[in-house]
This record gives C-alpha cells, sequence and structure tokens, in this order.
C-alpha cells in the first residue's frame, strides 16, 4: 500500500463531501471512485470514470458556462419571513444557515454574461440554499433576468436545480409559479429566446412553471425531474417504478425535453443554439 | 342523507340526535318537551355559532375536504343553466377529474371548468379522487382556448388535493401541462374567475387558478403543500399535521391579510357541507356582480390589470 492508496482509503474525514468541492479528494456518487479535485474541475465536474455529473454550486456553474468577466447582478434581495414559520427550526434561522453555507443572495443568481461571445441574461439556482427552494426572492430574480433580457434584448438563460417551492413561505411560494410563468409570454411577444438547462434535481413547483417554459429545454444527463417526488408517487401507486424513471433520458424518450447535453459540451451547444434563435433569417417575421 | 361528523363536529350530531328523539316523543305533546326542544335547539345554534366561528387552522382544513362537501358538479345546476360537458383533450385520454363545458350564468355564457372528487367509490375512481393527470389541464387548455375563441369568460372551480402523482402522469408531461396554464390564462383574452370551493391543493389547484380575480368559500384552504405533506418533510413525520397546517396559514383569513384574495364567499353557519342550496345562492351573490364588473372591462385594461397582478406576488426586503 502505497501512500496514495493509503490516503484514499482512509476515514471519510479528510474527504470532502460533493458539496464543499474546495477539498482537495471528491468521492464520486455515480462509481464511489475518490476523485482528485482539480482534474474534476478541469471536466466541469463531471466524473471522468463514468461520467456523473456531480452537483455544483451556481458560482462554478456560472463558471463552467460563461465567458471570464460575467458579472452577477440583483444581489441585493433578501427573504423576509413573513408568516413567522416555524417547523422543527425558525424559518429566519435557516435563512441565517443557508446564508452561511451557501452565500447571501437566496437560491437564484442572477448574471449578465457571454456564452463564446453572445451577450446573455441567466438566472442559476442555487442547489445548496435550500434546496434551491422557490420563494418571493426566487420567483422576483426570475422575473428581473427576464426584464434584463428584454431591456438588453439578449436571450434569456434559466438553469434549474431546486426541489420546488419554499413551503416556509407557504402561498406566496406557490404563486411564484404564476409570477414566472406569466412573464414568459412578454419574452415570447418580444422574441426572445429563452432556453431552460435543467439540472439535478428538477422538481416540483419549479418544475411544473417556469423550467418547462423555455422556447428549448435541454437537461444534463442523469438528473432527475419531474413533477412529483419519487418517493410519493411510490406510496401513491404502491408499484415500482420503471428503471431510469424522471431521469433526463427517460424524459427525452417520452418527448418531454429536447436535448440531453453533457456539461462538458454544453457551452458549445447553447453558442450554436442561441445562434439560430437570433437568426431571424426571414426578415419579414421580425 | 346520513351526514358524517368530524371529530370536532361530534358535539353538534350528538345534540342533534338529541333533538330528534325528543321531537319524535314530542308527538305525544306535552309542552315541557316542546320548550326542551326549543332551549336545545338554540344551543345546538350556539354550539355550531361556536364551534365553526372558532375553528382552527387544521379543522378548516378538515373541512374544505368534508365528505360531506359539496363538489363542483353539486352547483353546476344550482349557479348554471343549460350546461353542456366536452369531454377529452384531442390527444390522448378524457380526464374525469376535471370537468368543463359552455353553461349560461344569468343571462351569459360562460365556459366553466373545475375539478371533481366523485362521491362514491365508483365515481371516485371514475374521477380519480378529484386529482387531474395532464390531460384534464390540456382538456381545460382547449376548453379555454375555445372560451377566448367565442368571447366566454372563464369560471374555474378549484377543489382538489392537487395534481396525480402516478407513473402515467409524470410520462405524459404533468409539469409541462400545468406551466402551459400558467402562462396561458396569464394572457387568455376574456375574463378569468377563479373560485376556491374546498381543497385548494398546490400547482394541481393553480393550474385552474390564474386569473383576473380570485375567490374563495369560507370554509375552504389553498395552500402550497397539505398540512400531513409539509409535516412529513419538515417534521419528518405525518402526525405533526396540526403543527404544519398551523404554520402553512392557509386559511381563507390568513390568504387575505396576504392580500392574496379579492373576495371571501361566505357559507350558511354551519358550512356548505350542511346546506347546499343556501351555499349557492351566496356563492352567486358574490360571482355574478364580479362578473358583471369585468365584463365592462376593456381588454387592454384586463391584460395590464392581470398582469401587475401577478408580477407583484411576493414579499421581500432590498439590501443596500
Amino acid at each position: 500500500m502505497n501512500w496514495l492508496t493509503r490516503l484514499i482509503e482512509s476515514p471519510r474525514a479528510i474527504l470532502s463531501s460533493n458539496d464543499t468541492p474546495e477539498g482537495i479528494w471528491i468521492k464520486c456518487n455515480g462509481c464511489n471512485e475518490t476523485l482528485y479535485n482539480k482534474e474534476l474541475m478541469r471536466s466541469a465536474m463531471v466524473c471522468p470514470r463514468c461520467d456523473q455529473h456531480l452537483r455544483i454550486s451556481a458560482a462554478e456553474r456560472a463558471g463552467f458556462l460563461f465567458d471570464e468577466g460575467f458579472e452577477q447582478r440583483d444581489t441585493e434581495l433578501r427573504s423576509v419571513d413573513v408568516l413567522n414559520f416555524k417547523d422543527l427550526k425558525r424559518y429566519k434561522d435557516r435563512l441565517k444557515e443557508a446564508d452561511k453555507k451557501a452565500g447571501e443572495g437566496d437560491s437564484v443568481r442572477n448574471y449578465l454574461a457571454h456564452i463564446q461571445g453572445t451577450l446573455i441574461s441567466a438566472s442559476i439556482f442555487e442547489f445548496a440554499y435550500m434546496g434551491g427552494s422557490m420563494g418571493s426572492v426566487a420567483g422576483e430574480k426570475i422575473v428581473l433576468g427576464m426584464e434584463r433580457a428584454l431591456r438588453r434584448q439578449c436571450p434569456y438563460l434559466l438553469v434549474c436545480a431546486s426541489g420546488g417551492a419554499r413551503m416556509q413561505e407557504s402561498m406566496l411560494s406557490l404563486m411564484q409559479m404564476a409570477k414566472t410563468s406569466a412573464m414568459v409570454n412578454q419574452l415570447h411577444e418580444h422574441k426572445i429566446p429563452f432556453v431552460c438547462l435543467l439540472t439535478d434535481p428538477t422538481m416540483g413547483g419549479v418544475s411544473a412553471s417556469v423550467a418547462w417554459l423555455g422556447d428549448v429545454i435541454i437537461a444534463e444527463p442523469g438528473a432527475l425531474i419531474g413533477f412529483a417526488g419519487p418517493r410519493v408517487i411510490q406510496e401513491t401507486v404502491g408499484s415500482k417504478l420503471p428503471e431510469g424513471f424522471q431521469r433526463a433520458e427517460f424524459l427525452l424518450e417520452h418527448g418531454l425535453i429536447d436535448a440531453v447535453v453533457d456539461r462538458r459540451e454544453q457551452r458549445a451547444y447553447l453558442h450554436t443554439l442561441l445562434g439560430h434563435l437570433t437568426a431571424f433569417s426571414y426578415k419579414q417575421h421580425h | 342523507m346520513a351526514f358524517t361528523y368530524l371529530e370536532f363536529e361530534r358535539p353538534i350530531a350528538e345534540l342533534s340526535e338529541k333533538i330528534e328523539e325528543l321531537s319524535r316523543m314530542g308527538s305525544n305533546n306535552t309542552i315541557d318537551i316542546a320548550e326542551e326542544v326549543e332551549k336545545l335547539s338554540k344551543k345546538r345554534d350556539r354550539l355550531i355559532e361556536q364551534i365553526y366561528r372558532n375553528a382552527t387552522r387544521h379543522q378548516i382544513s378538515q373541512l374544505s375536504r368534508h365528505p360531506d362537501r359539496p363538489y363542483f358538479m353539486d352547483y353546476i345546476p344550482l349557479l348554471f343553466d343549460d350546461f353542456q360537458e366536452l369531454h377529452g383533450d384531442r390527444a390522448f385520454a378524457d380526464d374525469g377529474a376535471i370537468v368543463g363545458g359552455p353553461a349560461r350564468f344569468g343571462e351569459h355564457t360562460v365556459m366553466i371548468v373545475g375539478q371533481q372528487k366523485g362521491r362514491d367509490t365508483k365515481e371516485k375512481l371514475k374521477r380519480n379522487f378529484g386529482m387531474a393527470r395532464p390531460e384534464g389541464y390540456r382538456k381545460a387548455l382547449r376548453l379555454f382556448h375555445m372560451a377566448e375563441r367565442f368571447g366566454m369568460p372563464v369560471m374555474t372551480f378549484i377543489d382538489t388535493a392537487g395534481a396525480w402523482p402516478g407513473i402515467d402522469a409524470e410520462e405524459h408531461g404533468q409539469s409541462e401541462a400545468i406551466a402551459r396554464n400558467l402562462m396561458e390564462l396569464a394572457v387568455l383574452k376574456v375574463p378569468v374567475m377563479c373560485t376556491v370551493i374546498g381543497e385548494g391543493g398546490s400547482g394541481g389547484a393553480l393550474a385552474l387558478g390564474v386569473g383576473d380575480r380570485l375567490f374563495m368559500q369560507e370554509f375552504t384552504t389553498y395552500s402550497v403543500i397539505s398540512p400531513e405533506g409539509c409535516a412529513a418533510i419538515l417534521w419528518r413525520d405525518r402526525a405533526y399535521a396540526e403543527q404544519a397546517a398551523e404554520a402553512l396559514k392557509s386559511t381563507v383569513k390568513d390568504l387575505q391579510e396576504l392580500q392574496l384574495i379579492d373576495t371571501v364567499i361566505p357559507e350558511p353557519k354551519q358550512g356548505a357541507h350542511r346546506d347546499l342550496e343556501t351555499a349557492a345562492t351566496m356563492m352567486k351573490a358574490v360571482l355574478h356582480p364580479a362578473l358583471e364588473e369585468l365584463l365592462e372591462m376593456p381588454l387592454p385594461t384586463l391584460l395590464e390589470q392581470r398582469q401587475q397582478r401577478l408580477r407583484n406576488i411576493g414579499v421581500f426586503q432590498q439590501h443596500s
């Protein structure tokens, strides 16, 4: 046993978990291989052994997708505990914890960025922030992202990673589904291309609203995407779920999304796609 | 008809039984019994008042899905004339959980669409307990578009535990179907009025719930998740439903405070489930003038107001 194998087989303490990629070593949750973080970063946090797409933060996503020099926007919005919600913990405390864990700015981060030279307005869900749940701030930021696209006359990209509505904001969060979906009509009216990239996981209220309204919807390999959670469905129907149920490839087969795109190809894919959607070869139409 | 009584309604049921028993004896007519019956009836009225007006959030949530509560199709003959049910999504199936078609509301032709739960076992299965599949939402959308084409205002009636969480529903795009309705209703070029008549269960309810006005009957709820579902996730135990119901604040009073609903439709004092006809009359008294008002509104104003209404939902802080 050399020093390396000893290190790899040593207790978990020195291994970082999947949500803290700052560590040196990361264990792939697909093939259980222990991987060198730097190597993983070079492959956009996709396991070079089994192609598992590891969950990443909004900031890492921005780094992989955008050209250098992108800027974050709408950072000043903060959630409010309107209902004074308390389950096992207070919502106020959950927000503080999430701020510490995932950075302030709630579960959606907005950017003005370029993808291989094409200007876009983008909103990226931060899953580490309370499971990417959509409350008032997330809804508002998505709308602001769309309004920025309208002002700048550039495409709008939405990258989803969310467990659904934020229960701690109760009906205010449910209504964000209506708010964000309604806004898509304005993108249509002004012929602003709207592309959704669904990543692991995209569920519930986010899935059943703005995530499914893009002109083009692409997903990352293996991502869990659906309305109801697999456990709820299993309990309701009482039968075994089909192989690969609610995974990106399953959705593609059922005609529900346009394409499954490997994270390492997404930049090039989006660049070409946005080129098509903004070409307007038939000028009379515009 | 045999009534079902919830746990907290038991005292009313017991008193009612007593009154009935005494009344039967009263046919042998002694004045004492008549007096006693009247006394007990008054007591029952006070009890009803007390129990329903002071119902906790969890109790109201149970009332909203009371087994005796009137369903959409119970109201149709009392509110509308000449209803013609139209079936199917023109693509895959006819979903019995959603019922819809044109009807006359007073002097106006409207498109009515609502969820239907089903009363007995056979109908419950036919209606899938009021939990719609994507086909149901697509049928609804087809009817919304037809309404737009022929200038019919849309009236939706919401009563569902939620959209159907099934394998088939996911395979046919439950998320897409709900999302599309949210988007299309936001710009539908006719007035849209939505009324919660029982359980407003999450996204499955919202898919019929985007419009110019949102009404709720007094003992209904509209919630992002059921108290039981919320308890299972946040408390990791469904037994905490009562605490979850308190935390979620999904009753009519709560939602009025959050300014998410326009008008509360009052119910008979012991609830719509004990007096359907009065409940229908009270509903019509709110919905009819509201429709008249919307019919007067020019289309650009109607759409602008609907858009502003949706744009402004949410409460947050701006940090500098």
